[in-house]
């Protein structure tokens, strides 16, 4: 098992640490649903160094990105990032990522159970191209402040115009010699940064950054991560995206550019033609049972969807999942049963995505 | 890792058993509350229900899993905790205490004498 940088800040504040993706990482500190509400209150630290860093250099970068992601980047300013997907030839997704460009080269952020896949994908595409690949993950840390105090947090710590930073923007440069890059991004439905910074200053930015009292950013593990993403109606890959899953029946056609040439464009351009079969969408159940991955939806007609997320969510204190449902079948104000298992379905009811957004 | 009280048994699976009596208070162990982290939900049986050792009589999900609550004596269950279904929670905060789940009237005492005492699932706590 891999170990994160910050590792021994971690330990010092508590946290119950969890195998995921081959790294070992807090689950929680004090517990989930406390963190879920100090982010949405507050604001939180998460260490989020396990997820891929993988740079992209030399002339023929930027094509090698066109190629493989569905999203149109060859338009994106230095200092822009943009969401997008890597298909395989079947449309199926191999990963959702983040690509950033930088002046000379440009920076994929990916999943941490993704990277090497994702490095062997790069690299088959970089072989009859003028690319270099360099994985900078291990050199590197990553963290994420997220909430309402996030910026203002950070921007009180650092010589750094961050509150004009506009969403999925970043900025780069070096206070007192250490490089740093931060990012208008996040995975919480919060406002907030991503910081990538060098592993060796692990130590400093423990003793710098979070505190313990309430109304400071405190640390969040991975728990609280995964229910606020889920409220603020964010897919997260292995659940909702898979190979088995496609970015157009996940609802994601914003991070498509049919019109230009990669890998998987056929297939989803058929998709687009015909209409998926089956859509993402968000789940409202009766009552306070949580429906698990793999968790059947079933009306009058049968099956009709198989769940892919599910939890108990601390701020709208409701039992909300994310589903695929069969397209007719898809719409809002739906209802529907849930098998939970045991004796009797859950109602149920088909509602818009996020179910969470943040007023400001 | 918190104390272990020494007036009750435990099984493998972290729940504890208190008897008084013929009257058998059931309830899962710190350790199992902080494993299954942040307790959303409490199902237990109806009052009256029999259950039956060893077989799950209840269910207990929290954020991160859904796990059984087992009968590990036979008998008839006499009160639940009402209080779990508003706040679940205390599973989390008072697991040995106001975090109880079910008083089962038990049929024949001699099940329990094959689970740990105090000691012994302290040991097996600290084996990890």
């Amino acid at each position: 098992m891999k170990q994160t940088p910050l590792h021994d800040f971690h330990v010092q504040h508590g946290a119950k640490m969890v195998d995921f993706a081959g790294w070992q990482m807090p689950l929680l500190y004090t517990g989930i649903v406390p963190e879920h509400i100090h982010t949405r209150q507050v604001g939180s630290l998460f260490d989020v160094s396990h997820m891929g860093r993988i740079e992209v250099h030399g002339p023929q970068a930027e094509e090698l990105l066109e190629r493989v992601c569905t999203r149109r980047l060859g338009d994106a300013q230095v200092g822009q990032s943009r969401y997008s997907h890597i298909c395989n030839e079947a449309g199926g997704i191999l990963d959702d990522v983040i690509v950033s460009r930088h002046e000379k080269h440009w920076l994929v952020v990916c999943n941490a159970a993704n990277r090497e896949r994702i490095v062997a994908w790069l690299g088959e595409h970089a072989a009859d191209r003028d690319v270099e690949l360099r994985d900078v993950t291990d050199q590197t840390l990553m963290v994420a402040l997220q909430g309402p105090a996030a910026i203002e947090t950070l921007a009180g710590r650092l010589p750094v115009p961050i509150d004009t930073l506009k969403k999925y923007r970043f900025t780069t440069g070096a206070f007192m010699g250490i490089p740093y890059t931060i990012a208008r991004s996040g995975y919480t439905g919060e406002d907030g940064v991503e910081l990538i910074l060098p592993a060796s200053v692990a130590g400093m930015l423990g003793a710098v950054l979070p505190t313990d009292d309430d109304a400071s950013l405190k640390p969040a593990g991975l728990g609280a991560r995964d229910t606020l993403r889920l409220e603020a109606g964010m897919p997260l890959y292995g659940h909702e995206l898979s190979e088995e899953t496609d970015t157009l029946s996940a609802g994601m056609a914003w991070c498509v550019d049919l019109a230009k040439d990669f890998v998987g464009a056929d297939r989803l351009r058929s998709i687009a033609a015909e209409g998926p079969a089956r859509k993402l969408v968000g789940i409202e159940l009766e009552g306070r049972r949580i429906a698990r991955p793999g968790t059947r939806l079933v009306d009058g007609s049968g099956e009709i969807g198989t769940v892919t997320s599910g939890t108990f969510a601390p701020t709208l204190e409701k039992s909300i999942a994310m589903a695929y449902v069969r397209s007719d079948a898809s719409e809002a104000g739906r209802e529907l049963a849930v098998e939970l298992g045991g004796k009797s379905t859950t109602r149920a009811r088909v509602v818009p995505l996020p179910f969470y957004k943040r007023t400001d | 890792m918190s104390a272990v009280p020494d007036d009750r048994k435990y099984t493998q699976t972290h729940e504890w058993l208190l008897v008084e009596g013929q009257v058998v208070t059931v309830g899962i162990t710190q350790y199992a509350a902080d494993e299954l982290t942040d307790i959303t939900y409490v199902e237990l049986p109806e009052t009256g229900t029999d259950v039956a050792a060893v077989s799950a009589m209840g269910e207990i999900e929290s954020v991160k899993a859904t796990s059984d609550i087992v009968a590990h004596v036979s008998g008839k269950v006499i009160e639940i905790n009402g209080a779990l279904a508003d706040e679940p929670g205390l599973v989390n905060t008072d697991p040995f205490g106001r975090g109880w789940m079910v008083k089962v009237q038990a049929d024949d005492l001699s099940a329990l004498e094959g689970l740990m005492d105090a000691s012994a699932y302290a040991a097996l706590l600290s084996e990890g």
